[in-house]
């Protein structure tokens, strides 16, 4: 027992150990942030629609569904940021002189500022929470957002969304994460693939393009919200 | 034949001192010189009126030994695709360049002098894991065990790697991955690297991160300047073979592992 413990802790110290967990945490992220979307997406379909939605959620498994989700996407977070860090500073460390010249022959702007986009993400990934999940940045709860829908009280998610991007400022924030989001996976999608030991020579170049396709939809879904409220089509 | 002449700003450093970059003139240089030709007629140059020549290393001059590591223009042995410093000829620059000379950059590399750099830790690698235990004194014979064609190619693919450190210094996060995934790939695909493959991956592996060496972030800048091309395939499979090998020994015993042939 002790020595499965240890050859596993062993193993996520190394670089690649470590890589892969940034990979796999990376992977429930990814499929994470899909179903969101498409779940936010609802709000094109009405107030009843998402509203219902939520509701769904809140009270899988008599509301513990939405408490084991959290806990799993707050891990994976959690190890995301830790792993990503921690590398990012063994290989600063790894080189302590920088060169006079260095050119990039091959590598895009996205990956190189991985670390830069990861990290204006988990700053909105903490607003965001505060914003719509714990809302304590603007007052969302109380008797004005609550709504009956077949007979029964639930929270009024539709109009928190309208009423959340109706502030410019806020949904400006929101859309340049977004656009971070996208290099980050117009990056990290393909890259997962090959850290989990994937990619081959004839796949790779449709781990690529998928990944890209991935990001540009994801980007296109989530700002097309914020866009849709300001423009006076959800209302 | 014409003569170029450019500025060069080379990097000097003694061993453990701070260094900085030179400005040299490099007149009438020919341009069917190659770079490590124009570095001795620099040189010649820079002894004859009586100063310090720049050191640098080179051996077999015709891209087979890995020896001529520098950066050049920011590219590990410059900008020609596929090439070493000593295959790099004068006619890729134009009258009035200006080119940075500095040695490959790492932690794990220190700088002995000016452009020599300790390359020790891909040897350290090598002896952790990169070898097969086999009997010797009677040569076994060279076709004994067979070996399909596509494998015996892929190997040969990897064993091109000459361990100039080209990737190293390429590398933003100065990761050996490249050289390590090359090295313990090629015996990793070959029937006589089998009994010994998941303790030569992870001992590799081990060692590289004890070296001080960054971690691969796949941008590929490695593949890029490559003297012999290696792929970043060869990292897909490192990163497998590690995982595979690296649950194996957390999960199964001796037995089990005997068990599965391994
Ligand atoms: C919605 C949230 C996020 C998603 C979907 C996501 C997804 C990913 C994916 C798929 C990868 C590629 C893994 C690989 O190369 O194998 C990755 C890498 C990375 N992530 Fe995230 N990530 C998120 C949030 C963050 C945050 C908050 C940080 C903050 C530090 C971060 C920092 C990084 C870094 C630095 C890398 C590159 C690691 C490397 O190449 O070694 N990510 N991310
Ligand atoms: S001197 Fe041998 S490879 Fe250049």
């Amino acid at each position: 027992m002790s020595s499965v413990v240890e050859s596993l802790s062993c193993f996520v110290r190394s670089s690649i150990g470590k890589k892969i967990l940034v990979a796999a945490t990376g992977l429930v992220l990814v499929l994470f942030v899909l179903g969101h979307m498409i779940g936010n997406l609802l709000a094109f379909a009405g107030p009843d629609a998402i509203n219902a939605y939520g509701h769904l959620l809140q009270t899988s498994l008599h509301g513990g569904g939405v408490w084991i989700a959290r806990l799993g996407l707050l891990a994976a977070v959690v190890v995301h940021v830790v792993a990503t860090i921690s590398l990012t500073r063994q290989s600063r460390a790894a080189r302590p002189d920088a060169y006079g010249r260095q050119k990039a022959q091959v590598s895009g702007r996205a990956a190189r500022t991985m670390i830069w986009s990861g990290l204006t993400l988990l700053c909105f990934i903490v607003f965001h929470l505060m914003h719509f999940t714990v809302r304590n940045i603007e007052n969302f709860g109380g008797p004005d957002y609550e709504v009956v829908l077949d007979g029964e009280k639930m929270h009024n998610v539709y109009k928190m969304v309208v009423v959340g991007f109706s502030h410019v400022g806020v949904s400006a924030f929101y859309i340049l994460s977004m656009v971070l989001l996208y290099g980050h996976l117009s990056h990290g999608v393909s890259s997962l693939f090959q850290t989990l030991g994937l990619a081959t020579y004839r796949s790779e170049r449709i781990f690529k393009a998928i990944g890209h396709a991935y990001a540009l939809l994801i980007l296109v879904g989530n700002c097309s919200i914020p866009l849709a409220v300001l423009a006076g089509v959800l209302k | 034949m014409s003569l170029l002449n450019l500025h060069l700003k080379v990097w000097r450093q003694h061993r453990g001192q701070p260094g900085h970059f030179q400005d040299i003139e490099a007149r009438e240089i020919p341009d069917h010189a190659s770079f490590l030709e124009m570095m001795d007629i620099v040189n010649e140059r820079l002894i004859t009126s009586g100063q310090d020549p720049v050191a640098f290393d080179h051996d077999c001059r015709e891209g087979i030994c890995g020896m001529c590591s520098m950066q050049i223009n920011g590219v590990p042995h410059g900008p020609e695709r596929a090439t070493t410093t000593c295959q790099l000829h004068m006619r890729h620059f134009r009258e009035g360049d200006t080119i940075w000379i500095e040695p490959f950059r790492a932690k794990a590399f220190p700088v002995v002098k000016d452009l020599m750099v300790d390359r020790g830790a891909f040897d350290r690698i090598q002896q952790a894991g990169g070898f097969i235990t086999v009997r010797t004194g009677s040569a076994p014979d060279a076709n004994a065990i067979p070996i399909g064609k596509e494998v015996a190619d892929a190997a040969m693919d990897a064993a091109a790697c000459i361990g100039c450190g080209a990737c190293v210094a390429a590398c933003k996060n100065a990761s050996a991955m490249l050289f390590v995934s090359a090295k313990a790939g090629q015996l990793n695909s070959l029937p006589q690297g089998q009994p010994e493959k998941d303790r030569r991956t992870l001992a590799m592996v081990r060692q590289m991160d004890k070296e001080g060496f960054g971690h691969c972030t796949n941008h590929y800048e490695c593949e890029a300047a490559c003297p012999k091309e290696i792929s970043v395939r060869w990292i897909t499979k490192l990163n497998r073979d590690y995982a595979a090998a690296g649950l194996r020994e957390a999960f199964v015993g001796r037995q089990e592992a005997a068990e599965g042939g391994d």
